[in-house]
């Protein structure tokens, strides 16, 4: 492989204009498969969910799976796109192990969903990236290449062939080529990702966890010099696994080329691959030996015609969508722009939202989910959403707190209680004798034990600096383990040195 | 017995065993011992399995027995062309590439025979996936003509008309993509049907085209092939392009067997140079029958059905080179070169170039330049065209006329070996029966005489409108009556002993 010389990226801006284009597939969470019954648990032990359909065996032939239908047309109407009248499968040819039939059932020139678009936000700007189409198709199976230096078929010293994958349904997403994104390209491109991701996940069609591959982005980039109206040459990045490495892969493919084009060289057309360790791109197949997939109508099914009833109806079951939910949270929260951006990017949006149904005060969920629960999923490594506390369980806190019966340092503690399985909050308080200490007899008496052992500071009270009886505060809460009354204690103080 | 069993038609053992005259396990069992004694000299079966067959029989027994009502074809043997899958016999399609695989479940059509009682006796031998007209391209070896052996059966569902013209099976299933039961019918002297596209399930049907491919059956007498087409036809929510609608009356149909104030048209394009003047002169004779049956004949141009051939040798093998790539070594069947030096696409290449036979070959590298970027609109784009011009055609003809009859096939059976070195001859035999086809309309073939010059059996192809297959039934049933009058009895008593 050739060393490259990348230009850097404020450079590479400053002269070249990038185009994009994001291809994303998208695994259907349908109980069963594409064109057969069999499930398409994730996980599962290789080779279980497999029948002679999805085998390809000799003989078998495809069944088209109604749920899978219903769902790519909801993320059709999702992107704003048009439902066709009427559209056929189409079979792409070409040889793979890991597909049975050695021709994989997808759509070609007859799409089903066609010409929408999706508003994306980067540093309060919208893009409007356009869709091109939104196609159905069949995944393949899954290879594993043991042996070698590459991790793929060639050089290998066996493969072996995991076909429980073969036959889920899949979504195709193509965008029109994305322009006037200037240095911003990278940043769109994630924007684009992420948005993507919650609003199918909003459809409820998906899972969309990049990291167990239902979701996968190809991203196309191409530079052109600027004020130049011809496109440059494009390569196909795969394998691009993760929202950041879709911003990652566009920043790298834009600082190579430029060093391409610098040295008088020309772009080469082809499928490149990102390498998630590097941050880096690699080549792949080129156009020489480009593929001609043979396209021509699946004969074995039969063509789709959505009946146009089925997609008001489709249309009319749709959730509301992330953006005009967005719009509506903000409202009745009342949060600025680069808050909201960091809820959602925490996955703290339904979590938050749950938690003022269940009855808090929206700054107080906010304050729990985004600063103490959130800190600790990241100590733990986990997804805020994977912790086992309850939107419920933050609202009992709250609650509690707002009443007065515990205070934040306690709440704490009660967080530590529930995350540990000790119960529900008001177990955990009760187990663990969680309780303000505000009874004035009880207060009083650990406040003069205070006061006796810190004489200088209760003098300079008496002497008019009320502001130093914060330390004093800090003694009786120490001394109460964090249950007294911090408001309360400070006013006694104040009452027992100036009166 | 056994003699006089195998020469009884399907209805007419059915209503033996039925009425506990003879035991299904007897029939079979003749029927045994008929391919024992000839098939050494037909060559029909790939795989015949006499213990399961007799097993099969004696549940069948075992059932009526019991006093259970069993369908109209219980206990009646059948012979079950190897492109179907079959979970316990082998099944090949005629193919090196398949040879010894066994399928992990049956074709819709072998459950529905399991279901009819029907006894299935053994896998036929056919052209290599379907592809030929002789059965010459079978990696097992040729099948033999019962009234010649010297002479091609048809094909490619061959290895069934000959197994029924041998009098080894009174029943058999084929399949037809370009005549490939017709065809055989025609030349073996039989019946044999080519439903309505959809009619019958594909299901386990291993793909040759698969826009094309229709299951049907092959019998000695028009009710045979009724009582066969309604025991395994009608919608299968396996296959999406099944038709779900009832089968047509196919069995009253035949009984009726009448064709008074029919009006038949004689397709124009189908006649002249080309045809064996024996053929052309059993087809006159037979519009005469027709005619004297109170049948109006006319002629009628379906001006389009001459671009038929070569519309379908582009459609048949594009669709091909994608359903047989599947045959690549990875998951079943043959598999050459695996000697852990080799890549997995060295593999693929090395097991295909071994496993295909030269006809298959020449089919996918036809159909692969077909779909080829650049080509796709001149070549597969085109036939698609030619092939709705063709389907007007025949709406149009269905409007002056209730059913359309041809030739079946140009010339009577010809010698093995004659036409294996040239494919565009072997091609023309199916230069009539293609247009139904690429329609998708009912079709039948049914014996019309033998040919002056060779003694050689001819057929008469009756065609009807998509669904109306019960027309063809009635109408060939009609022709058939007429013609055995005239004969004394049925044609293939006129066929030498073998
Ligand atoms: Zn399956």
């Amino acid at each position: 492989m050739s060393t490259e010389t990348l230009v850097p990226y404020d450079e590479a801006l400053a002269r070249y204009e990038p185009v994009l284009g994001i291809e994303t597939h998208i695994e259907l969470g349908t109980k069963t498969k594409m064109f057969c019954g069999c499930a398409t648990e994730f996980g599962a032990e290789p080779n279980t969910q497999v029948c002679p359909v999805c085998l390809g065996m000799p003989g078998a032939l495809p069944v088209t799976n109604r749920s899978a239908i219903e769902g790519i047309i909801k993320i059709g109407l999702a992107l704003n796109c048009s439902i066709v009248e009427w559209c056929r499968f189409a079979r792409k040819n070409y040889f793979y192990p890991d597909m049975p039939k050695n021709f994989q059932i997808s759509q070609y020139d007859e799409p089903l969903c066609v010409d929408g678009y999706l508003d994306v936000e980067v540093d309060g700007e919208t893009y409007r990236v356009e869709i091109e189409r939104v196609h159905m198709e069949e995944d393949t199976g899954k290879s594993l290449h043991v042996g070698g230096a590459t991790g793929r078929i060639h050089g290998a010293d066996f493969s072996l062939v995991d076909y429980n994958r073969a036959g889920i349904p899949l979504v195709e997403i193509v965008t029109k080529p994305i322009v006037a994104t200037g240095d911003k390209a990278p940043l769109v491109a994630r924007a684009y990702a992420t948005e993507l991701r919650e609003l199918v996940r909003a459809v409820g069609v998906s899972d969309v966890r990049m990291e167990q591959g239902s979701m996968r982005c190809d991203v196309n980039v191409s530079l052109m010099p600027k004020g130049a109206s011809e496109w440059g040459t494009r390569t196909e990045t795969k394998n691009v696994n993760s929202l950041r490495s879709v911003e990652r892969a566009v920043r790298f493919e834009i600082e190579r080329q430029a060093g391409v084009l610098d040295a008088g060289g020309k772009v080469i057309q082809e499928t490149r691959h990102f390498q998630e360790g590097t941050g880096t791109t690699t080549s792949g197949r080129s156009k020489e030996e480009a593929q001609d997939y043979r396209y021509f109508p699946e004969p074995d099914l039969v063509p789709m015609a959505p009946s146009r009833e089925w997609v008001e109806q489709l249309r009319a079951s749709l959730p509301e969508l992330p953006a005009a939910r967005r719009r509506r949270v903000q409202g009745e929260w009342g949060v600025a722009d680069k808050e909201l951006q960091d809820i959602v990017n925490a996955g703290a949006l339904d979590l938050i939202e749950e938690t003022v149904r269940a009855g808090a005060e929206p700054a107080a969920a906010r304050k729990w989910w985004m600063n103490e629960l959130s800190r600790r999923a990241t100590e733990q490594g986990a997804e805020l959403a994977s912790l086992p506390v309850t939107p419920a369980d933050v609202a009992r806190v709250s609650a509690l707190v707002a009443e007065g019966s515990i205070n934040d340092k306690l709440a704490r503690q009660v967080f530590d209680g529930v995350l540990a399985g000790e119960g529900t909050p008001d177990e955990v308080v009760e187990k663990r004798g969680l309780k303000v200490v505000s009874d004035e007899g009880q207060l009083g008496s650990v406040i003069d034990e205070v006061i006796a052992a810190n004489p200088d500071i209760a003098d300079k009270v008496r002497g008019g600096k009320v502001a130093a009886a914060g330390a004093l505060v800090g003694a009786v809460m120490k001394a109460t383990r964090g249950q007294a009354d911090a408001g309360r204690a400070r006013e006694l103080i104040i009452e027992k040195l100036t009166s | 017995m056994s003699a006089d069993i195998i020469k009884k038609s399907a209805a007419e053992l059915a209503g033996l065993i039925s009425s506990g005259e003879a035991s299904a396990v007897e029939v079979t069992q003749a029927h045994l011992d008929r391919i024992a004694a000839v098939e050494d000299s037909v060559k029909a079966f790939t795989h015949v399995d006499p213990e399961t067959a007799l097993a099969q029989a004696r549940t069948v027994d075992e059932r009526r027995a019991a006093g259970e009502a069993l369908g109209p074809l219980a206990g009646v043997p059948i012979a079950h062309k190897d492109v179907f899958t079959t979970i316990d016999m082998p099944t090949t399609a005629s193919s090196k590439i398949l040879e010894g695989w066994r399928p992990p479940y049956d074709a819709t059509v072998t459950r529905r025979l399991r279901e009819a009682g029907l006894v299935i006796l053994g896998k036929t031998n056919m052209d290599e996936f379907a592809m030929g007209s002789s059965t010459e391209n079978s990696a097992f070896g040729p099948t033999h003509n019962p009234w010649d052996l010297n002479k091609i059966p048809g094909g490619s569902s061959g290895g069934s008309s000959a197994a029924v013209a041998a009098y080894e099976a009174p029943l058999a299933t084929g399949t037809d993509t370009g005549g490939s039961i017709r065809q055989p019918a025609a030349v073996t002297g039989l019946v044999g049907m080519k439903p309505t596209y959809g009619g019958s399930s594909r299901y386990g049907l291993i793909a040759f085209a698969s826009s094309l491919d229709t299951p049907g059956p092959l019998a000695r007498t028009v009710l045979d092939a009724a009582l066969l087409h309604e025991a395994f036809s009608g919608h299968d929510p396996m296959d999406s392009t099944s038709i779900d609608q009832p089968v047509p009356p196919v069995v009253e149909a035949a009984r009726r067997a009448e064709v008074g104030g029919l009006r038949v048209g004689v397709v124009k394009e189908f006649g002249g140079e080309g045809y064996q003047p024996g053929v052309l002169a059993r087809f006159h004779e037979a519009v005469e029958v027709l005619e004297s049956l109170g049948a109006k004949v006319v002629e009628v141009s379906c001006p389009h059905f001459t671009y038929a051939l070569p519309a379908y040798y582009l459609i048949a093998p594009s669709e091909c080179s994608s359903n047989l790539a599947r045959f690549d070594g990875m998951r079943y069947g043959l598999r050459v070169g695996d000697d852990e030096t080799r890549s997995a696409e060295e593999v693929m290449a090395l097991t295909r170039a071994e496993g295909f036979g030269p006809e298959v070959k020449r089919r996918i590298m036809l159909g692969t330049y077909a779909l080829s970027s650049g080509y796709y609109d001149a070549y597969y784009g085109k036939a698609q065209q030619v092939r709705t011009l063709i389907a007007r055609d025949f709406d149009a003809a269905f409007e002056q006329v209730d059913v359309l009859i041809s030739p079946t096939t140009p010339t009577t059976a010809f010698a093995i070996g004659e036409r294996a070195d040239d494919p565009m001859a072997m091609y023309l035999a199916d230069l009539c029966t293609i247009p139904s086809n690429l329609a998708g309309n009912a079709a039948i073939s049914v014996p019309c005489g033998l040919a002056d010059e060779d003694s050689l059996p001819v057929g008469l192809q009756i065609m009807a409108p998509v669904l109306a297959d019960d027309r063809v039934y009635r109408v060939g049933a009609a022709v058939e009556r007429a013609l055995q009058d005239r004969w004394g009895g049925p044609l293939l008593a006129k066929a030498p002993e073998l």
